[in-house]
């Protein structure tokens, strides 16, 4: 079973051990991670990750805002993926109204969420390649990565806090071009990705610092709570997406990469694949985009648009009143769970019939993943350790929130 | 899409295999349980929740292998005050459920899971950080996401949103 209350390779009193702090202001720990090392040489006895240097309190805030005005608070906290959390949220709050989204705004959600799950890829390989010594990925991909937040500023007018999605479908209809604009970024991206590969795949040195390294075993990473790649990579076949699909997901096909190693190498190859199915679900949303409305027709909940709210009595009231004192949901508690580009983000939404949730709880795909650290490391080396950290890809917002 | 009334009788739940398990196992461990907007919570007595989860886990039709989450909400000044959730996933059957466990004000403790599912570490102590539930059994239950000399439980509904206390 996974190492819990591993027992030290060497007796603690013996004074050939040390400990080492690790952060929380260190390059490699990829915001603030704070971690104590127990070394014996360049041996890792022991290690215990020390979190919280990054809470913010956003699920107390929560509970004193309007359910819309969460929705600004939720691209806060993962700050890599903001529409995946958005859209989480969102379809925790319409469960709890039971709402239903059109289907035009689902499939823009869907390829949203594919931009920013390579978006947020990019920011990872760049990183997890320049702990490891390879900076010259780190320019490549945010290079791409520019082109994604540049979309994204169009779409929402904002690079990185879009907000973009709405409780009841989207903010704005998609600008003019923004369609064309995405095509040419998904064709020519797949060569880019080629670029990325050329570069670490068969690189001997990127080989040597990650295969075999940090290795976790399928039942071991399911014990302690790994999703997404992290789980793939030790050979779990599970996807959200496809298991159990959200927002029309399941009109769309696309394949589940795994690996078996359980290495940072697997989980390394995971994502790249990844890149090149989200590329693939996004040509399918722009080929088939349906027809209609972005908005449901609830017009207690989804402001009305400027022109009606001009226009027409009925929408200027609607329009104050959601402003001014939200809109009531049913009581009832709900937890919604989405595929984000690190595993199984969930949001557990509380309702006691007001406007104001009762309760909003995040459930962080990092926080669980990040409990893998000690068993991956120990009995490893220190270089290792920043290895590890990179290929379970954690963002400390979401860790600490 | 109207909202179905929710369901909490046994009977029309019993199709349901985590809530059929425990009933077959000790039916007095199931407090109540209700299906609301297409998911199952099943109320559990206090003393029971560390055996229900490993039942759970283990069960060979349908086993819930994974603990998506543990957390906890504060219904103060209702009593019993506390409820702690726990979102239970089975990978193979792609089914969920929900668990509950409620907690008087007094006495705010109840087992870990912690031996059933490694996975519950740092979310039990997030939930004793941030409400002051105490899981005993817990390997290392300290303070998680505040300072180790903070005073008062942050998510506490008797504990302000801002201002100086």
């Amino acid at each position: 079973m996974a190492h819990l209350n591993p027992t030290p390779v060497i007796e603690p009193g013996q004074d050939r051990t040390m400990i080492l702090n690790m952060g929380p202001q260190h390059p490699s720990t990829h915001g603030v991670l704070r971690l104590l090392l127990e070394i014996d040489g360049e041996n890792v006895v022991r290690i215990m990750p020390d979190i919280g240097y990054l809470h913010t309190g956003i699920e107390k805030t929560c509970e004193a805002k309007f359910y819309q005005q969460v929705v600004p608070l939720t691209d806060r906290i993962d700050y890599l993926c903001p529409l995946t959390n958005n859209l989480c949220y969102c379809l925790a709050v319409e469960k709890l109204l039971g709402l239903e989204i059109p289907a035009k705004a689902q499939w823009i959600r869907v390829l949203l969420n594919e931009l920013t799950r390579i978006n947020s890829h990019l920011v990872w390989l760049g990183t997890h390649a320049m702990d490891i010594g390879a900076l010259t990925v780190f320019l490549y991909c945010f290079r791409e990565r520019e082109d994604i937040l540049r979309l994204f500023e169009m779409i929402s007018g904002q690079r990185m806090m879009t907000s973009y999605f709405r409780i009841g479908g989207l903010a704005l209809e998609p600008p003019l071009g923004f369609w064309e604009k995405v095509k040419s970024f998904v064709d020519r991206f797949p060569a880019k990705v080629d670029e990325y590969e050329d570069l670490l795949t068969a690189n001997p040195i990127w080989l040597r610092r990650t295969k075999g390294v940090a290795m976790i075993t399928a039942a071991d990473a399911l014990a302690l709570g790994a999703s997404g790649p992290t789980l793939r990579g030790s050979g779990l076949d599970f996807d959200l997406r496809r298991d159990m699909p959200y927002s029309s997901y399941e009109k769309f096909r696309f394949k589940v990469p795994i690996a078996q190693e359980g290495d940072v190498f697997a989980r390394y190859i995971v994502r790249v694949q990844e890149l090149r199915e989200s590329v693939a679900i996004i040509q399918q949303a722009l080929g088939g985009m349906p027809e209609g409305r972005i908005t449901a027709n609830a017009p207690k909940v989804v402001l009305p648009d400027r022109e009606r709210m001009k226009t027409q009595m009925e929408a200027l009231i609607y329009h104050f009143k959601i402003v001014s004192e939200g809109f009531s949901v049913p009581a009832g508690e709900v937890y919604q769970a989405v595929e984000s580009p690190r595993g199984e983000m969930g949001y557990y939404v509380v309702s006691d019939g007001t406007a104001k949730p009762y309760r909003v709880h995040m459930r962080s795909a990092c926080l669980a993943n990040l409990q893998l650290l000690p068993a991956m490391c120990e009995g490893g080396l220190i270089a290792d350790v920043v290895a590890a950290i990179g290929s379970i890809d954690i963002v400390l917002g979401e860790i600490d929130r | 899409m109207a909202l179905a009334p929710p369901i909490s009788d046994f009977e029309q739940l019993k199709t349901h295999p985590a809530l059929s398990r425990i009933l077959a196992w000790n039916s007095s461990a199931v407090k109540e349980a209700k299906f609301d907007r297409d998911e199952l919570s099943i109320s559990i007595q206090r003393s029971a929740i560390r055996e229900t989860c490993a039942l759970l886990r283990d069960d060979p039709g349908c086993p819930f292998n994974y603990l998506a989450d543990v957390t906890c909400v504060d219904w103060y000044p209702g009593e019993p005050r506390f409820e702690v959730i726990y979102h239970l996933l089975s990978i193979p059957n792609k089914e969920r459920v929900r668990l509950k466990v409620k907690l008087d004000s007094t006495s705010p403790v109840l087992d870990s899971v912690v031996p059933v599912w490694p996975a519950a570490n740092f979310f039990e102590r997030e939930v004793f950080d941030l409400f002051g539930v105490r899981f005993s059994g817990h390997p290392y239950l300290r303070r998680v996401q505040m300072p180790e000399d903070w005073e008062g439980h942050p998510l506490r509904k008797d504990y302000p949103v801002e201002g100086y206390r």
